[in-house]
């Protein structure tokens, strides 16, 4: 086991959720982020879904790492990527059919979420499987998380449910409480995505920028 | 005069370095130079002197606000009273509208200034006397019957996410009052538009309480052309009877508290013209956009209620005059340089009539074409400056003098 969580391998999965966070930090995925976290459950099944294929797809380039020609690696690595995708559409669309409609094209999407590449690029390439299988862990449970975070403020605050489930009293409304309809809308994602960034960087001195 | 400022020198120890309540140091400063100028001056660089700082810029602009907001509190009461067809003398109308108005006014300032306070406190710099006018603002710019919790929040999320985190005060890009006011309208909806928040039929504070007659329509005059579903609308009060320009320039009518009366507006307009606080070209710009746009709509636009409006009736119903008199003019938010103020104001008046006639979803448009001006202030700024470097460099280079005179300098 110590082989297994050497210290540079739990480095490379605590990283990415929180001082390397793909979204936070790097800024990357934002688009999808934006598009499915108007609930919590979109937020939670593409989040599972991207941590999925980035483990897997990061396994698989980091198999092929000696092999593939370096002029066409991109296209290999899209190939990869697409399959997954394809896959775990396909089981959406089986086993949780709804999300899959409330997701639409967005799983289609992954394929073009930068998370995706830049892992791939960046590290299956020049890393072993286990490292990269553990790094595409990590980047996607970073991913994941911001994603949940921010969908369950939009839903709570925009629907007043969780996960569909009424979680705000009627007492509330009928005293002249209402949902927040600017919740629903995408800029508030980008403003929710804002706060976690601005409650990070405050307890992090050395991720402000100067 | 003298016993206050005594009094301010008693106290003020506590409030320095060491002393018992020096945490709140701020807080004590911003009182203290609200109340007097203070009569420290910068030690080290060149200033330009002038009778006006930003404090006395922020109170007569304030103070232009009076009127509108007087006459709006008159006016709530008297929708009220026609409501519930009662007739309680002027006085009794105003004191209901006061009553409706005053905690929406405090509500208003408790949240922003106490935000104000607590930055200032953290950030450990002085108050910034910027929420003066915003805190006045919000209260206008919204329907009567806005729930006092759903403005709470609303100025907390304006304060904090349009102004502190741009910098504070002098540095926010959008009008803050405004980014308010688009919060409520994007995020309560129906508190903010439709026909029932315009005019208040429940009592105030127990006062004024009374059934509603059936006459009683409370949609606002633009409400009414936007949703109106033929080629023209007939505008009517809140009692039915037909309405006209005159109308929308006295603003006796439903709508927001403060935007209603183009004579209590332009009474403002007036004050901030002679004191110079607010631009002339900004505010003329944003009438001639309307008008022009206004009329092409009227001459050549789509076949409904909307675009069949009047051009002038547009520049006096909704909210067009106030936003042009005291938003598009803010000086923080618009155009700085002459010619941009020009394009600026223009642009806002003319997007405020687009807006109202081509979308359906909003009556109003003033508010939103403000905003997304604010956005493009900086680029029109941007554009016309680097216009007048490359004017004067042409100038400069001899390739582009005459003739003669290139050949006369060589």
């Amino acid at each position: 086991m110590g082989k297994l969580f050497s210290n540079k391998t739990k480095e490379v999965f605590v990283g990415p959720l929180n001082k390397n966070n793909p979204v936070t930090i790097q800024v990357l995925g934002i688009c999808s982020a934006l598009a499915v976290t108007a609930k919590l459950e979109p937020a939670l099944v593409m989040g599972l879904s991207v941590t999925i294929i980035v483990a897997f797809a990061n396994v698989i380039i980091s198999l092929l790492r000696n092999t593939i020609p370096g002029r066409i690696r991109i296209i290999v690595q899209l190939v990869v990527v697409a399959a997954l995708v394809t896959v775990v559409s396909e089981v959406l669309k089986a086993f949780a059919y709804d999300v899959s409609v409330q997701l639409s094209v967005y799983i289609g999407l992954i394929i073009t979420n930068c998370i995706l590449m830049g892992r791939l690029e960046a590290f299956a390439m020049s890393n072993k499987p286990w490292e990269s299988f553990i790094d595409g862990l990590g980047n996607g449970i970073g991913y994941a998380w911001i994603l949940i975070v921010v969908g369950f403020f939009r839903e709570l605050l925009g629907s007043g449910t969780l996960l569909g489930y009424k979680v705000i009293p009627q007492a509330f409304y009928d005293a002249g409480y209402s949902n927040n309809g600017l919740m629903i809308l995408p800029p508030m994602a980008l403003i929710l995505v804002a706060c976690i960034i601005w409650v990070q960087r405050a307890r992090n001195k050395e991720l402000q920028e100067k | 005069m003298s016993g206050l400022r005594k009094f301010l020198d008693k106290i003020k120890p506590n409030f320095e370095e060491g002393g018992k309540f020096a945490k709140l140091h701020s807080v004590f400063d911003g009182f203290e130079t609200f109340l007097f100028v203070p009569n420290t001056t910068s030690k080290k660089g060149s200033h330009i002197h002038d009778a006006t700082d930003s404090k006395r810029t922020m109170i007569i602009v304030v103070l232009a606000l009076v009127p509108a907001l007087l006459f709006g509190m008159y006016n709530v009461g008297y929708q009220h009273f026609l409501a519930i067809g009662q007739d309680m003398g002027f006085w009794g109308t105003f004191f209901f509208g006061f009553l409706a108005v005053l905690p929406i006014i405090l509500v208003s300032y408790i949240v922003g200034l106490g935000i104000e306070f607590i930055v200032a406190q953290i950030k450990g710099h002085e108050i910034q006397e910027g929420y003066l006018v915003t805190g006045f603002l919000i209260p206008l710019i919204v329907p009567v019957d806005t729930p006092l919790w759903m403005i709470a929040v609303a100025t907390a999320f304006a304060v904090i996410f349009a102004k502190e985190v741009f910098g504070g005060t002098g540095m926010n890009i959008f009008n803050v009052a405004l980014v308010t006011r688009a919060f409520l309208f994007f995020a309560y909806p129906t508190a903010m538009s439709g026909d029932t928040v315009w005019v208040r039929t429940k009592g105030a504070f127990g006062f004024g309480k009374g059934e509603v007659i059936d006459a009683f329509s409370g949609a606002t005059p633009l409400g009414q052309v936007g949703t109106a579903t033929g080629p023209t609308a007939d505008i009517v009060g809140t009692l039915g009877e037909p309405l006209n320009f005159w109308d929308g320039v006295i603003g006796l009518i439903p709508g927001s508290i403060g935007e209603t009366s183009v004579i209590a507006i332009a009474l403002g307009a007036i004050l901030l013209l002679v004191t110079k606080v607010a631009s002339w070209k900004t505010m003329l710009s944003v009438f001639a956009g309307g008008a022009i746009v206004g009329a092409i709509f009227n001459w050549i636009g789509p076949d409904t209620a909307v675009a069949h409006f009047p051009w002038y009736e547009h520049l006096v119903f909704g909210g067009f005059a106030f936003g042009a008199v005291f938003m598009a003019t803010d000086p923080v938010t618009s155009s700085r340089t002459e010619t941009g103020k020009w394009i600026y104001g223009f642009l806002v008046g003319a997007m405020a009539i687009t807006i109202r006639v081509l979308n359906p979803g909003y009556a109003e448009g003033m508010m939103l074409a403000i905003l997304l001006m604010n956005a493009f202030a900086p680029l029109i700024d941007f554009y016309v400056v680097d216009a007048n470097i490359k004017r004067r460099l042409k100038r400069k280079s001899p390739s582009n003098l005459p003739q003669g005179e290139a050949l006369e300098r060589s």
